[in-house]
């Protein structure tokens, strides 16, 4: 471990006299160099020196393209190598870095190494498989699809943690969206009225969660577990006495039109993600963006953030403290809960028990890979997206990856996240303590 | 003393990213003379701190580290008892009327409503009664049963599913005593799950030493997993729920990679299950064949025992509770806070490790990937709701085994789907953190204006430490 974490074990607190000027406090460790120095490592014997032999196929253009783009074919040993010699060299850099300057690598080199380590890995998976050949644009456009309900729910995880309420409930949110969508738009014939009612359940969902914690300052923690398995235990009663004994009647929501922006969608790769969703999709892009905007450009997400920094002081300057945090973990639920719709309107037309197999939880990683930004999480989450996605077209083409593995990836990145061993993330300074005004 | 010297530093706020006014109080004058400055240091930092995450009682109304709030809590104790049977009462009231509102009889009957109430009012509590009567046939005592052995085979039962209930939740609890919420007692188990089986069926020994093999490769894979996210956690910050909640998905695929192996499938079998475990490896059943009741569940006792002295009369006890109720503390007072994060993780994993072991010595006696089932998060609601006591968590465990074990009569009987045994579950736990809410329900809250009054003042006082 790193020079930090020796300093720090001492148990007893003596006065230290060499310490570091607390001026500077935010040290400059050796945890990113190393861990990019052994990823690379890594990269180097399994993508390179170990890498296949065959020829990776990447098709661009779908048949529906407005112009037809040739598919890409890498020989997968030798760009395993060039790939994994630009890590070592990235890893290198960060490391001289360290050593001569005491300097940080700079922001853009983890992201520039992930994107190769990302690519590498691609080429490394696809050049072994059995089939040597995967559609790029079907893996990205897959892997968007896949991310829609995480990005909403990390949206909310943002909204919620932003203002200092910490939201475990993400995935009881996800859940409820996706039943009372199934419901309503079943009884009404109408998926917007789904739609709709989605964003009102996870509110619904989101106001217990700020209820019982800023009311009753039950610590938020325990009240997200629990309403997780409360939502569980009562859609999946709803689900067996209601749905099941009618799913014509309460069980058929049917789908929210896939809606194609003529021209736009056509333009390889980017076309059908950008400009061939549904109205959720689209949704996705707008509450990022406005999410986004709202937290950092305007008064309102100004006074959020102070909330969830500093709620004495926040206070002080008149600020509402807990009417904000109330309606930012309403605000996060419909959110959630919108995302929780694509399940049961976009994915498939009807419900099922545990139709969000634990996609809170992931949203949360994503929030927190993403360093409490909406766009930030949006990445991550699409990151997630594609390791869910990948997933599967590995088990199509037979690679020697094992399916499990991939699926395991998320989460384990998630934990080197979280011990700030792939860059640091810091969560809003009164992130889940209660705030009882003086 | 700045933040420097504290085990963990990634858990501590950036500096520079702490509003003005905590930070000032950290360019403390320097270097420091003595242990008295010291303390004024700290405590002047405190407004940064973040305290334990998770308080002793995870109760509403004690804010962590308010030290005048002894009254208050004295008022909310001495109506614990109270508040617990009516959050229960309440939790199944609540039940009662969701059965009640998807019966069909419910549904005919209300059609005709304001024609003949009294039906409608007899349906429901016909639909809501049947269903609970069939839940305690199912984990109590069934009259219907043949003879007293088949009378008492559902209270054998709730104590077979209770014995993985109560070890898990053990530790589950150990962890929230020392301010850790330790969420991955499902993946504790399913690590223990698999080194346990593997032992017991890879391996072929004689009597008793298999199955102390068995028991100790369960509890040791068991408290790996959790001693790294004490690691993680003492060493990088990492926030355990996170961790831990990673860790949960990172076993459940570990597991179903191996279940998709030579090494651990069922030789001629292509679905995902295991060998089944050697006799000798398997706990001896308790009351001989005709239930499945174990002696894991004198194992779990054993437990609790175990950590009931641990918890009250041991230093490394104390030290766990000393770091849970305030590790600043804590680490003042000279206790290892790295150390007691650690161990204490260690230690829930290796309860957890308990559960798994019950899971496939015991009750199952294969490896399926739903060999933790849903205990490891069953197990929280069990902590939280005996109040982290070891036998608190027993009597929570056993609980919430009948609830489990009838559930599964009931669902036969009345056709009430199991899963309202989780709303149940939950309620009751959401009940019970919020001892006000309870209260106001049933007016029992004469006093509330004064109590909140006081003290929200008080809190002020330690909430506002930092401006």
């Amino acid at each position: 471990m790193s020079t930090t974490a020796t300093s720090s074990v001492e148990g007893k607190p003596q006065p230290d006299k060499n310490r570091r000027p607390a001026a500077s406090a935010k040290p400059v460790t050796w945890k990113l160099p190393v861990t990019l120095a052994v990823l690379a490592v890594i990269a180097f014997i399994f993508f390179g020196l170990l890498g296949p032999q065959g020829t990776a196929k990447f098709g661009v253009s779908s048949g529906g393209d407005f112009f037809q783009l040739p598919a890409i074919e890498v020989p997968a040993f030798l760009s395993g190598m060039v790939l994994s010699l630009i890590l070592l060299g990235l890893a290198g850099y960060a490391l001289v870095l360290k050593a001569k300057q005491n300097a940080r690598p700079p922001r853009w080199l983890p992201a520039v190494f992930t994107v190769v380590f990302v690519v590498a890995f691609l080429i490394w998976v696809v050049g072994g498989a059995r089939t040597p050949s995967i559609s790029l644009a079907g893996l990205i456009a897959g892997s968007v699809t896949l991310a829609v309900p995480i990005v909403f729910g990390s949206l909310s995880g943002v909204l919620c943690e932003r203002a200092g309420v910490v939201n475990i409930a993400i995935e009881g949110q996800l859940l409820g969206g996706a039943f009372t969508a199934a419901l309503v738009a079943s009884v009404t014939h109408n998926p917007y009225a789904g739609l709709l009612a989605a964003a009102v359940a996870g509110a619904l969902v989101s106001m217990v969660l700020a209820l019982f914690a800023i009311k009753y300052v039950v610590n938020q923690i325990i009240v997200g577990v629990v309403l997780n398995v409360l939502v569980s235990g009562l859609t999946g009663f709803l689900f067996t006495t209601v749905m099941q004994a009618d799913a014509d009647k309460y069980n058929s929501p049917g789908r929210l039109p896939i809606i194609d922006i003529p021209v736009l969608s056509g333009i390889p790769v980017i076309g059908p993600i950008l400009f061939k969703q549904s109205v959720v999709g689209y949704l996705m892009y707008v509450a990022v963006i406005v999410i986004w905007i709202g937290l950092f450009k305007t008064k309102w997400g100004l006074r959020v953030r102070a909330v969830g920094e500093h709620p004495q002081a926040a206070d002080t300057l008149g600020i509402k403290v807990n009417a904000t945090r109330f309606w930012n973990v309403t605000l996060g639920g419909a959110v959630a809960g919108i995302g929780g719709s694509f399940f049961t309107l976009v994915a498939i037309d009807s419900f099922t028990k545990e139709i969000s197999g634990g996609r809170g939880f992931i949203a949360l990683a994503a929030m927190i890979l993403g360093r409490w930004n909406p766009i930030g999480a949006f990445f991550a989450a699409l990151l997630f997206g594609f390791a869910d996605n990948l997933q599967s077209i590995v088990t199509i083409i037979g690679t020697p990856v094992p399916s499990q593995f991939m699926a395991m990836l998320p989460y384990v990145v998630t934990v080197f996240a979280v011990a700030g061993l792939v860059g640091r993330s810091r969560p809003p300074a009164a992130d889940g303590i209660p705030y009882i005004k003086g | 003393m700045s933040e420097n010297t504290e085990p963990r530093p990634a858990a501590v706020p950036d500096p520079d990213r702490i509003p003005a006014a905590a930070q000032a109080t950290e360019v403390e004058p320097e270097p420091l003379e003595d242990d008295a400055d010291f303390v004024v240091a700290l405590d002047t930092a405190g407004g940064a701190h973040q305290p334990s995450a998770v308080p002793v009682t995870a109760q509403s109304g004690s804010l962590p580290g308010a030290p005048e709030e002894e009254s208050l809590m004295r008022k909310i104790f001495t109506g614990n008892g109270i508040v617990t049977i009516l959050a229960v009462l309440l939790a199944l009231v609540l039940g009662g009327l969701l059965i009640a509102a998807t019966d069909k009889v419910v549904g005919t009957t209300a059609g005709y409503l304001f024609a003949r109430p009294s039906d409608f009012l007899a349906a429901v509590w016909s639909a809501a009664t049947s269903s609970y009567v069939a839940l305690f046939q199912g984990a109590v005592f069934n009259p219907h049963g043949t003879g007293v052995a088949g009378q008492f085979a559902p209270l054998m039962e709730t104590l077979t599913i209770a014995t993985p209930l109560i070890t898990a939740g053990l530790g589950v609890a150990l962890a929230f005593r020392a301010g850790l919420f330790n969420i991955g007692a499902q993946g504790q188990i399913i690590m223990a799950g698999i080194l346990a089986s593997w032992v017991g069926f890879a391996l072929h020994l004689p009597l008793g030493l298999h199955l102390l093999l068995v028991l100790v490769a369960g509890v040791v894979g068991g408290a790996v997993w959790g001693g790294i996210v004490g690691v993680l956690k003492a060493r990088t910050g990492a926030h355990e729920v996170i961790v831990t909640i990673m860790f949960n998905y990172i076993a459940l695929y570990f597991l179903r990679y191996l279940l998709d192996t030579p090494a651990f499938q069922r030789p001629g079998e292509t679905t995902p299950i295991s060998p089944i475990l050697d006799p000798n490896a398997v706990y001896p059943l308790l009351f001989g064949s005709q239930y499945r009741l174990h002696v894991g569940f004198l194992l779990a006792i054993a437990a609790t025992v175990f950590v009931s002295w641990l918890l009250n009369r041991s230093t490394i006890g104390f030290e766990f509770r000393a770091v849970g109720a305030n590790p600043k503390a804590a680490l003042t007072a000279g206790i290892n806070v790295s150390r007691a994060t650690i161990l204490v993780m260690t230690i829930a994993g290796g309860l957890a490790g308990l559960a798994g072991v019950a899971q496939v010595a015991g009750t199952e006696k294969v490896l399926t990937d739903g060999v933790a089932a849903t205990y490891g998060f069953d197990a929280i609601t069990v902590a939280l709701l005996g109040r982290s006591s070891p036998w608190g968590t027993f009597a929570a465990g056993l609980l919430f085994g009948a609830f489990r074990a009838g559930a599964v009569q009931m669902q036969i009987q009345t056709g009430t789907p199991i899963d309202i045994v989780l709303v149940v579950q939950s309620l009751i736990v959401l009940f019970i953190a919020a001892p006000p809410l309870v209260r106001a329900i049933f007016g029992l809250n004469p006093r509330k204006k004064k109590a909140a009054t006081a003290g929200k003042t008080k809190q002020a006082v330690t909430t506002g430490g930092a401006a």
